[in-house]
């Protein structure tokens, strides 16, 4: 199943093209393309820059900083690691069951969190793409570039994501790198007047979720043949859910289906994940590749994510979600695989997210004091959470003075990290292919990328500190080409 | 939206990167000052970030008056006040929005001018991770405590 363009024959012979870094991606990526002397592309990889340090950095410290520490993983779902942490280090405590306020904080937190991320993503990072065309003008390409021409989306965006960073701040104690939740259960409760804050707004977010579904399905339907294309892969899809079935963010069981959408495996113990999934290593990156076991390396890469979750679901548990689920649904007979669709995919669960946390602030537990629950320590522990971006695995051991001595992270990127190289190659080969390279067409590389992973943290190097440079060097390393965008985003070609 | 308060007071930095912390450690300064029955609770919010972000554009609405405070490398004096309008620039591809984009933001969205706003820089020395704040930048610090707080009675006066 693995594309051709992973390793070309004789990549000596051949000119290199190179992207980075990747705007508006998490961390610091770059896309490497090698090209014969008629610019076909015979190569072309992802490389992502992974936190694998921060797992050896872990090391030592004792199990109940983990949920606060983990959090410095990632400035975009640092509350998908401290909850994920939370979760493994329940095991450690003996948790065998949250106390139901503990649980419902812990998920009001998550979603707020879900509902945030993506919002930033859809309104922040990739409608500039959407909505103007990826040929669009670089300096127009961007939030600014919304705001100014369609101030009613940008506005709902930025509000939306204002709405999650409330939820966010009122059940962790701050927006960013909260400490809500702790080994065993959480620190605090809502108040009645964060509930009745959060209770006034959220009708509101449910109707622009509705919305933004609305303006996606149209985008998306208003080129359906090009959308469908686009970066397209046919793979499995992993995620959790529910016992029943239903789309979960929180806790639940593994399940992944095929390409086909035939089950491969379901409602997986946490616990047991290693025994389903593998992480492989390839010469030329520092990211492993995860693969379902029972397929083998080769052809047992999946995708994780909105695209996967919504795919891999029976039903969403609230209505509207639920509603656009099915009609989204009905861009295939089986799994929908258009990686543009992630984009769709993503904003269902948007709405989902302001409808489940509309029923989750009617329930008076939010409110309650009995906010922790431990049993007998234990030494090993699996926590696993849907993030934002997919799946997210945290694994630990301690020794008897509650040190931590083992630490493995498998983050949502590594889980799509095949799967983003092959839609790079997909959009390599479909529409760079002999062609002569322009910023327009490279940026179709970082659309396909954006709608596995977005993530602002490396925009904040995009601009001024450091530029896009890309560099077209001849087969004996002299340069053929050099195409730089400057700090005022102005493109220079020598 | 709750009614808000008309001023708002918005100190932002990394608490964790030394002097870096010098406008969060300006807001927890003015904590006291906004607590039941101080002059200043029914006139002034405080909100602390790390970094400013196009959302923050939405804390600016319907205020009166809107202090930003930050941490200075390049200024001479202990502080520095000074009034900030509304610019747009590359920032905004970035996590540390300046002030004058976070102004245009608002423009943009609201359709109208922002209210005042001014910038208190205050003189850091010292950046480092881990580390607290400097000795040299606390006196700074306390010198734009003072600044701050009478002008804040003042403009409630």
């Amino acid at each position: 199943m693995t594309n051709k363009l992973e390793t070309a024959d004789s990549p000596d012979r051949l000119k290199r093209v190179v992207i980075e870094p990747l705007t508006r991606v998490e961390g610091h990526g770059k896309v490497t393309l090698l090209l014969d002397d008629d610019n076909h592309i015979e190569q072309a990889r992802l490389h992502i820059v992974e936190f694998r340090g921060f797992e050896k950095f872990i090391q030592g410290r004792p199990y109940w900083e983990l949920p606060v520490l983990v959090q410095r993983l990632c400035g975009i779902c640092p509350v998908s690691h401290h909850l994920v942490a939370a979760k493994a280090c329940d095991m450690l405590v003996g948790t065998q069951q949250l106390t139901p306020t503990a649980e419902k904080i812990r998920r009001l937190m998550h979603l707020g969190q879900t509902l945030q991320s993506h919002a930033l993503h859809f309104f922040h990072l990739s409608s500039p793409d959407l909505l103007f065309g990826f040929d669009d003008e670089v300096r127009h390409r961007n939030i600014i570039g919304v705001i100014e021409d369609y101030p009613d989306i940008a506005m709902q965006g930025v509000l939306l994501r204002k709405f999650g960073q409330e939820v966010i701040r009122m059940t962790s104690g701050r927006r960013v790198h909260g400490t809500g939740a702790i080994p065993g259960g959480v620190n605090k409760s809502l108040s009645i007047e964060e509930r009745d804050a959060l209770l006034a707004d959220v009708d509101q977010m449910i109707a622009w979720g509705q919305a933004t579904v609305e303006l996606i399905r149209r985008i998306y339907l208003e080129h359906r043949n090009y959308h469908n294309e686009f970066a397209t892969i046919d793979t499995s899809m992993l995620s959790l859910a529910r016992e029943d079935g239903a789309l979960e963010l929180y806790d639940g069981g593994l399940r992944a289906k095929d390409a086909d959408g035939k089950l491969i495996f379901d409602q997986i113990d946490n616990c047991k994940y290693g025994d389903y999934l593998h992480e492989g290593i390839k010469s030329w990156s520092y990211m492993k590749f995860p693969f379902i076991v029972s397929r083998g390396m080769e052809n047992g890469w999946y995708r994780v994510g909105p695209l996967a979750r919504v795919n891999n679901c029976d039903y969403i548990d609230t209505p509207l979600a639920e509603a656009a689920r099915k009609d989204f649904r009905e861009l295939s007979n089986g799994p929908v695989q258009s990686t543009l669709g992630y984009h769709w995919a993503r904003m269902i669960e948007l709405l989902h997210c302001t409808e489940a946390i509309r029923d989750l602030l009617h329930d008076n537990d939010l409110l309650g004091n009995d906010l922790i629950n431990k049993g007998d320590m234990q030494q090993t522990s699996i926590g696993i959470i849907e993030a934002p971006r997919g799946t997210l695995v945290h694994q630990y051991e301690i020794d008897d003075d509650g040190l931590v001595t083992k630490a493995n992270l498998i983050v949502s990127t590594t889980n799509n990290n095949q799967a983003m190289n092959e839609s790079i190659r997909q959009v390599a080969s479909h529409y760079l292919d002999g062609k002569h390279l322009t910023e327009p067409l490279l940026n179709q590389i970082e659309v396909a990328v954006r709608a596995y992973d977005p993530c602002l943290s490396c925009a904040t190097h995009a601009l001024g500190k450091m530029p896009l440079v890309i560099e077209l060097q001849n087969p004996d390393g002299t340069l053929a080409e050099r195409l730089v965008k400057d700090s005022d985003s102005t493109f220079t070609s020598s | 939206m709750a009614t808000r308060k008309p001023i708002l007071v918005f100190g932002y930095g990394n608490p964790s990167r030394g002097d870096d912390a010098l406008g969060p450690a300006l807001i927890d300064l003015l904590t006291e000052q906004i607590q039941p029955g101080m002059p200043l609770e029914h006139h002034v919010e405080l909100l602390t970030d790390f970094q400013l972000q196009i959302e923050h554009a939405m804390d600016l609405v319907d205020r009166k008056q809107v202090i930003f405070v930050d941490a200075s490398v390049t200024s001479t004096e202990p502080f520095g006040y000074s009034a900030i309008k509304a610019g747009k620039d590359t920032s905004y591809t970035t996590h540390a929005m300046s002030p004058a984009a976070v102004l245009h933001v608002y423009e943009k969205l609201n359709g109208k001018p922002v209210p005042r706003c001014d910038l208190l820089s205050i003189r850091g020395r010292s950046f480092e991770l881990g580390q607290p704040v400097s000795t040299a930048a606390q006196a700074n610090l306390h010198a734009a405590y003072r600044f701050t707080l009478e002008n804040l009675i003042n403009d409630i006066s």
